[in-house]
């Protein structure tokens, strides 16, 4: 009995600690993520899975540190880095995270136009309306109130595993293929991995994670429980793109590899398969596109207002924080309005994001890691020698991916199509 | 050097001194200033050494050593030179300050240290003093252009944007190690002067490190009433990273209502550790309160409350109040109670205050009284209040024995719980 009691206060403990670590690993399978994965599975089959496991501990790795830092200082990643490194770094890497996620709002909105379409729905009713929704949402809304809606909206995730399960992939080489590890020397291929690892470990992730677990009051003693969920919110997010590509390997790759234009593309190629896999998959991604659409932009105004010193959060009113909401409106105005303009060039604009992301993510990591090791802001806190090992080669294989990753956006080659990714 | 704003003050700032030349008595080179430090103990705004260095061997120059600050440089009155290796009674204006979170203590808030001011002072020789903390567009401009620009046109371009600047004697440093602190002589007296309300929204914006020192230093009534004022994830982690001795001094200045919910919040362990350290009298009545649930009349009152026996006259209650050190939190009302402490009638302080001295206080008491169960619902509260226009409702137990008060604002707090609205 008494055994089943602390198993209810574990738990409660735990629940209460739910939702940083999960909402930005949720977040993270956006719709750009979402196009990726379908491209991978669309044009590759099983075969790309098993990078999914080396995925999931680059990105635990970078999730923890961050994580740890929020708990431990109680600041913003943002704070830190003006901190200690000065205001000419930040403005720089300020600017840089505002490029990238501005680029990736849009993307997300092309996401919601993509899903609406297949309903059908004019991009130029949905868009506006999702912006309407998104920005009334979080102004209005209170953070916990928010985080609830949130946490429901991931529930959503689960339409890819039905999905998957309508399409009667091939289960047994699909697990196979999660395990065993295939290098190709073709260039489409190493684009695809690329294009799946940037996707997966984004810059603005280790951002919002520190904003949100300070922003809940985690301090050190409550940890322990953090760091779990942060673990369990990754596993999460590559279940996820786990079944995304099973889906797509198993209704497209099965009966022809091709390369898939969009993420809305993928969903009407299950269209044969049953009606039920492609309601669920397009419900999947407009969900998504929604909910990175919400977190994106107002993390983004967060964080470069802190790092500038500026008034932010929404408990502050217009007068208080005026920057702040003018970014945060701008970026949902300007991301929605850029997917209405009529040949607007999204696809070179997401490339451009890709080439920045790739930039910016291994200065961020770097970042971090110099910040986790300091003993004077971390205390018992920072990492030890395995782990900085494991995470320093991390950053080392991130920084050589995202050269790659920049080149191949850059310069577009192999298979005729447009590479790695767009939404 | 260019004069600045008025003709009366010669203004250097510190992003133009790190890096001005040190000019020997007969014009030798001597290297370049790469730090500011002002000693408080000797003098709380002068610059008291300017550091200058090759590599990693740092030297420093005292103030008397300095003739003239004028275009080209400093001018020195001599060429020794002693070698620098830090000193806990130094404050480094780049290294502490530059770049930190301060607290401003007549506009009440948390501001980012953009650049700093300093003044030519004429007392001998010339020093430099420090005047202000520039926080806003000014000083951000100033470090972004610095060396990208010359000083003279960095000048010139800044004077049209509008100045945000703190005066000196406004500056609060927050200092988390109280060693350091001593050698600064940084006291936190002077956040005294805010109301608790502000500098609980003061707290809210800082480190977890630095909101501890502010707990360990702030006086032990004025911390209960600015932790009171706190959100409730920020009180759980300063609960949890004060020792428990200090938190029970500070929970016992508390009402022991407002003690009890912020010990709620903890998990028990916490909680014990904290309760153990208490006074055995605020000790248990907090105990008892963490019993009832939140939303019940019993959940929502305080236990401090004046009550007078009924046969009192005017002049009695007067004499016991006068000169009281009470502890009741809304001094509006008093009760009256028979022998066995059962609720007998109620008196606002207003009616007792024009009566004559030689009536009852009975006589004063509403024609009803209005009262409550202790288990009643929080809803049935708020009617009461609504319906009676109440300021103080008195709570009873099953006996009508009196067990406390719940006041106005109780009921605001309950309508309108602080929204945890945030990132």
């Amino acid at each position: 009995m008494a055994l089943l009691r602390n198993l209810r206060a574990r738990a409660l403990t735990f629940l209460g600690v739910l939702g940083p670590g999960f909402i930005t690993a949720m977040v993270d399978n956006d719709a750009g993520g979402i196009f990726t994965y379908s491209d991978a599975g669309a044009r590759w089959g099983y075969v790309p899975l098993w990078t999914l496991l080396p995925i999931t501990l680059l990105l635990i790795v970078s999730q923890e540190m961050c994580s740890r830092m929020g708990a431990v200082t109680g600041k913003g990643l943002s704070d830190l880095i003006r901190e200690e490194f000065g205001l000419r770094v930040t403005v720089i890497v300020m600017g840089l995270l505002l490029a990238v996620n501005f680029t990736n709002v849009a993307a997300n909105f092309a996401g919601i136009a993509g899903a609406m379409e297949l309903l059908p729905v004019s991009r130029y009713i949905s868009v506006p309306l999702g912006a309407l929704v998104v920005w009334v949402l979080v102004v209005k809304g209170t953070y916990q109130n928010v985080e609830k809606v949130f946490l429901a909206a991931s529930a959503f995730y689960l339409a890819y595993v039905v999905s998957a399960l309508l399409v009667e992939p091939d289960w047994e080489l699909a697990i196979r293929s999660a395990v065993r590890p295939v290098l190709m020397a073709d260039r489409s291929y190493i684009a695809v991995m690329i294009g799946m690892v940037g996707t997966s470990v984004a810059p603005w992730m280790q951002f919002y994670l520190q904003a949100a677990i300070v922003e809940k009051g985690i301090d050190s003693t409550q940890y322990r429980d953090t760091r779990v969920e942060v673990v369990i919110g990754c596993v999460m997010m590559a279940v996820v793109a786990f079944f995304i590509i099973v889906a797509c390997a198993g209704a497209i790759w099965e009966n022809g590899p091709r390369h898939v234009q969009s993420s809305a593309e993928a969903a009407e190629a299950l269209l044969p398969l049953g009606r039920y896999a492609y309601a669920l998959f397009a419900g999947g991604l407009l969900c998504s596109s929604l909910f990175a659409s919400s977190i994106l932009p107002l993390s983004t105004a967060y964080t470069v207002c802190e790092g500038l010193g500026l008034e932010s959060g929404v408990d502050n009113d217009f007068d208080e924080a005026p920057t702040f909401y003018w970014m945060y409106t701008m970026l949902i105005v300007l991301g929605a309005g850029v997917v209405l303009i009529p040949d607007f060039p999204i696809v070179p604009m997401i490339l451009l994001s890709q080439v920045l992301n790739g930039i910016l993510l291994p200065v961020v990591m770097i970042f971090v890691l110099r910040l986790v090791n300091r003993k004077d802001l971390m205390r018992e806190w920072t990492n030890g020698p395995v782990y900085n090992l494991v995470a320093w080669s991390a950053v080392v294989i991130m920084i050589g991916l995202a050269i790659l990753l920049a080149v191949f956006s850059a310069f577009p080659m192999g298979s005729g199509a447009p590479m790695p990714s767009l939404p | 050097m260019e004069r600045s704003r008025t003709d009366s003050v010669r203004l250097v700032y510190l992003t133009e001194l790190t890096g001005m030349r040190l000019i020997g008595p007969q014009g030798a080179r001597i290297g370049r200033v790469k730090e500011a430090a002002v000693a408080p103990r000797e003098h709380p705004r002068r610059v008291s050494r300017f550091l200058f260095g090759f590599g990693r061997t740092r030297f420093s120059v005292r103030w008397d050593q300095v003739r003239a600050f004028d275009d080209a440089g400093i001018v020195l009155s001599d060429e020794k030179f002693v070698p620098y290796y830090g000193d806990d009674y130094h404050l480094l204006l780049t290294k502490d300050l530059l770049d930190q979170q301060i607290i401003d203590v007549n506009g009440r808030k948390v501001v980012r240290v953009n650049d700093i001011a300093l003044r030519v002072a004429r007392n001998g020789n010339e020093q430099l003093w420090v005047h202000e903390v520039g926080v806003g567009l000014q000083g951000a401009f100033r470090r972004l252009a610095e060396g990208l620009l010359p000083n003279r046109i960095i000048r010139e371009i800044q004077e049209r944007m509008t100045p945000r600047s703190i005066p000196w004697e406004a500056c609060n440093i927050v200092e988390p190690d109280p060693q350091r602190r001593l050698r600064l002589s940084i006291s936190h007296k002077r956040l005294e002067t805010i109301h608790p309300a502000d500098l609980a929204d003061i707290v809210e914006d800082l480190g977890s490190e630095d909101r501890e020192a502010l707990f360990e230093t702030l006086g032990e009534e004025f911390a209960a009433e600015t932790l009171e004022e706190v959100k409730d994830t920020v009180k759980t982690s300063i609960l949890h990273s004060l020792e428990p001795e200090r938190a029970a001094d500070i929970l016992e200045e508390m009402d022991p209502a407002e003690a009890a919910e912020a010990l709620a919040l903890l998990e028990e362990r916490a909680r014990k550790d904290i309760v153990r350290d208490m006074e055995p009298e605020p000790a248990d009545e907090v105990t008892e309160l963490l019993e009832y649930e939140d939303d019940t009349a019993a959940g929502m009152m305080a236990t401090r409350y004046l009550a007078f026996p009924e046969e009192s006259t005017v002049r009695q209650v007067v004499a016991s109040l006068q000169g009281e050190d009470t502890q009741v939190k809304r001094l509006t009302h008093f009760f009256l109670v028979d022998a066995a402490g059962r609720l007998a009638g109620a008196v606002s302080l207003g009616r007792l205050a024009i009566a004559p001295p030689d009536t009852s206080a009975m006589s004063l008491a509403y024609r009803t009284t209005v009262e409550v169960s202790m288990d009643a619902r929080a809803d049935e509260v708020v009617e009461l209040f609504e319906k009676y226009n109440l300021y103080a409702l008195p709570v009873v137990d099953a006996d009508r024995v009196l067990q406390g008060q719940v006041t106005a604002d109780d009921v605001i707090s309950f309508l309108s719980p602080e929204m945890e609205r945030g990132l």
